[in-house]
């Protein structure tokens, strides 16, 4: 099991590498960075002004056809069709997800930017969507990374890792020992 | 213990929308969340789901190629009253939302709906349903509660005091119950006080008969602090606490002449002042009393105040013993046998004939209070799934009053013998009475031997 981080849409490549060396010592796999950044002028809807993420992880899905997870990383402001917005996306117990960093700037607020808090925000929103991918449901526990986060300040409270319910379901699940339809039958779950 | 199924991991949603990537978007959004999600791409397929499946709760579009939204929320709850429906548009147009909150739908969300929205408003859907879940269980649970306190019986004379009940309870008048012990005087009080409007506030039941006359009057009156020794602290009495509600005294008829005095001054200024206090304390209630004892005859021997006997004397229910209803032995004896099968969660359904006749052939002095403590014993000590005869107390069978000669008591007295001699075998005992079958039929029916 490896990671492979794709940069979708111009990125700073010292964020992506932090990003990188933090699920790597989080989630204790091997993460690389695909070499060129892809574009997604293609998922772009003008009337949003904004891009699909759904499209997007269909697209990461069929080119990357033969990574176990792949997690595509954005600047750019991501929607699906029934919602205003997202902050990632990712196919539970699948290979794929997406996440963005344009809802995690502070200047988006109004307020001062801040470097350190936007990679921080990135790397708990990178391990929510990569733990749907280990077939994580939102979980009930606010010191675990998949609690449920709708706007910025609610990722600020969570950490970055899982619970103990959570990191022992995730270990399972890399193990090979869980398998998706047994997740689903967990006990309960809350945004 | 009120169990409440709709955890949220078990609450089953249904997404309907003809667009693809709503329903896939949606149905990804709550399965992460933990809910068991299907979808509908139309409404046909919505309403082929919900005959196959269990909603709690249904996301519908209001814009669908061929049945719209609106029409589709309508035969949702028609078939699945209870399923909670949001609509989802694509136009912000208030008469939408205003029809679709008329016909019951519990909110609305237009697209693209903000993350947060709609996480509030699911949450606040699944909150309801929930509360809704429990309201209902806690109804059930009430109505056994009360089913298990309620008059019951279909004999002529048991309609009679249920006509009477209900003829007297919206009336807010004093009542008087009479009869003999164990005869569910009390639960008459009550059906009159749960028929009344007086029906949200106290019904507050004192026994007039097992107190002193001090402790009585502390009771009633309640006390002030340093009233009497021991009196530690303020204590409402029973009256205080009855306002707004029904004050039940039962055994009216043994209490003194002082407190019957007190008593009378209360009835008539519905005014009193604590023990040990000297402050009025203004009250409301309405007052039913019981008593099995002759209250004329004790009026005239001077032991009960006329005065209160006219208060107290104002509308009259008799309440008659078990014997003078016998046709409803077997209605009580089942309905205290669910009652006991119940609360001691036993798989016990019903009597064994022979034993339904042995209830029907006793005299039950006790009424049915003893009937009831008779199939409460039957319950507990029973091995089978029907009421043996072996489970029921000694009872002396007779079936009418041995006093009684006419020619009807001495028939039914006679033939209730042969019949239990017979084991309940009708064919067997109109053999041994020299009649036919239908006639002995007959004469069951008419004596109530069944």
């Amino acid at each position: 099991m490896a990671i492979r981080l794709v940069p979708l849409g111009a990125l700073p490549a010292a964020r992506l590498d932090h990003l990188a060396e933090q699920l790597g010592r989080l989630l204790g796999l091997p993460v690389d960075t695909w070499f060129e950044t892809l574009p997604v002028d293609d998922v772009f809807d003008p009337r949003r002004d904004q891009f699909r993420s759904d499209l997007l992880l269909e697209r990461l899905t069929r080119d990357f056809a033969s990574e176990t997870r792949v997690l595509g990383v954005t600047e750019s402001d991501l929607f699906i069709p029934v919602l205003t917005f997202v902050f990632g996306e990712a196919q539970l117990g699948g290979r794929a997800a997406v996440v963005s960093t344009f809802r995690l700037r502070n200047e988006l607020y109004g307020l001062p930017a801040d470097k350190g808090l936007l990679e921080d925000r990135l790397v708990k929103e990178a391990m929510h969507e990569l733990g749907h991918t280990f077939g994580l449901l939102h979980c009930h526990n606010t010191t675990c990374v998949m609690q449920t986060s709708t706007y910025a300040e609610m990722v600020d409270l969570k950490p970055a890792t899982f619970c103990a319910e959570c990191q022992a379901r995730y270990e399972a699940f890399v193990a090979g020992r869980l398998r998706l339809t047994t997740l689903n039958a967990r006990q309960p779950v809350g945004r | 213990m009120v169990q409440i199924a709709a955890a949220k991991d078990e609450l089953r949603i249904l997404v309907v929308d003809d667009e693809e990537v709503v329903r896939t978007s949606l149905e990804r959004w709550f399965t992460e969340d933990g809910y068991h999600v299907s979808t509908a791409a139309d409404a046909a397929q919505a309403l082929r789901e919900l005959q196959v499946g269990k909603f709690d709760l249904a996301l519908v579009d209001v814009k669908m190629p061929g049945m719209d939204g609106l029409e589709l929320q309508r035969r949702l709850q028609e078939i699945e009253p209870s399923l909670t429906v949001i609509m989802i548009t694509a136009y912000a147009s208030v008469d939408t939302a205003v029809q679709a909150l008329k016909q019951g739908a519990f909110d609305y969300v237009t697209k693209p709906v903000d993350p947060d929205h709609l996480t509030h408003v699911v949450a606040n859907a699944v909150k309801q349903r929930r509360l809704a879940l429990e309201k209902s269980q806690l109804e059930d649970e009430v109505h056994h509660l009360r089913g298990a306190c309620e008059f019951v019986g279909d004999s002529e004379a048991a309609r009679k005091v249920m006509e009477l009940v209900a003829t007297a309870a919206p009336a807010d008048t004093t009542i008087m119950i009479r009869g003999e012990s164990g005869t569910g005087k009390e639960l008459v009080a009550r059906a009159l006080h749960q028929q009344s409007k007086r029906r949200f506030f106290p019904f507050v039941p004192i026994n007039c008969g097992g107190l002193t006359d001090s402790l009585l009057e502390s009771e009633l009156f309640g006390h002030e602090k340093g009233a009497f020794t021991g009196a530690q602290y303020r204590r409402k009495g029973k009256l205080e606490l009855a306002d707004g509600g029904t004050v039940f005294l039962d055994e009216v008829g043994n209490i003194s002449q002082k407190t019957q005095m007190d008593l009378l001054r209360v009835l008539e200024s519905k005014q009193f002042t604590r023990v040990g206090g000297s402050r009025n304390v203004d009250v409301d209630f309405r007052t039913i009393c019981a008593t099995n004892r002759d209250l004329e005859l004790a009026v005239k021997e001077g032991d009960f105040r006329e005065d209160l006997f006219y208060r107290l004397n104002v509308f009259v229910i008799n309440v008659p013993p078990l014997r003078e209803r016998r046709g409803d032995i077997p209605i009580l004896a089942r309905h205290f046998l669910a009652k006991y099968a119940r609360a001691m969660s036993k798989q016990v359904t019903d009597f064994d004939s022979e034993a339904l006749l042995r209830l029907e052939m006793y005299r039950w002095p006790g009424n049915v209070r003893e009937l009831e403590n008779a199939v409460e014993r039957a319950v507990v000590v029973t091995r089978s799934n029907t009421i043996q005869p072996r489970d029921l107390p000694e009872l002396e069978c007779s079936v009418t009053d041995p006093a009684d000669l006419s020619m009807d008591a001495v028939e039914r007295r006679h033939m209730a013998q042969v019949l239990q001699q017979t084991g309940g075998n009708v064919t067997r005992a109109a053999e041994l009475l020299g009649i036919n079958r239908v006639t002995l039929y007959n004469k069951i029916k008419k004596y109530s031997l069944r």
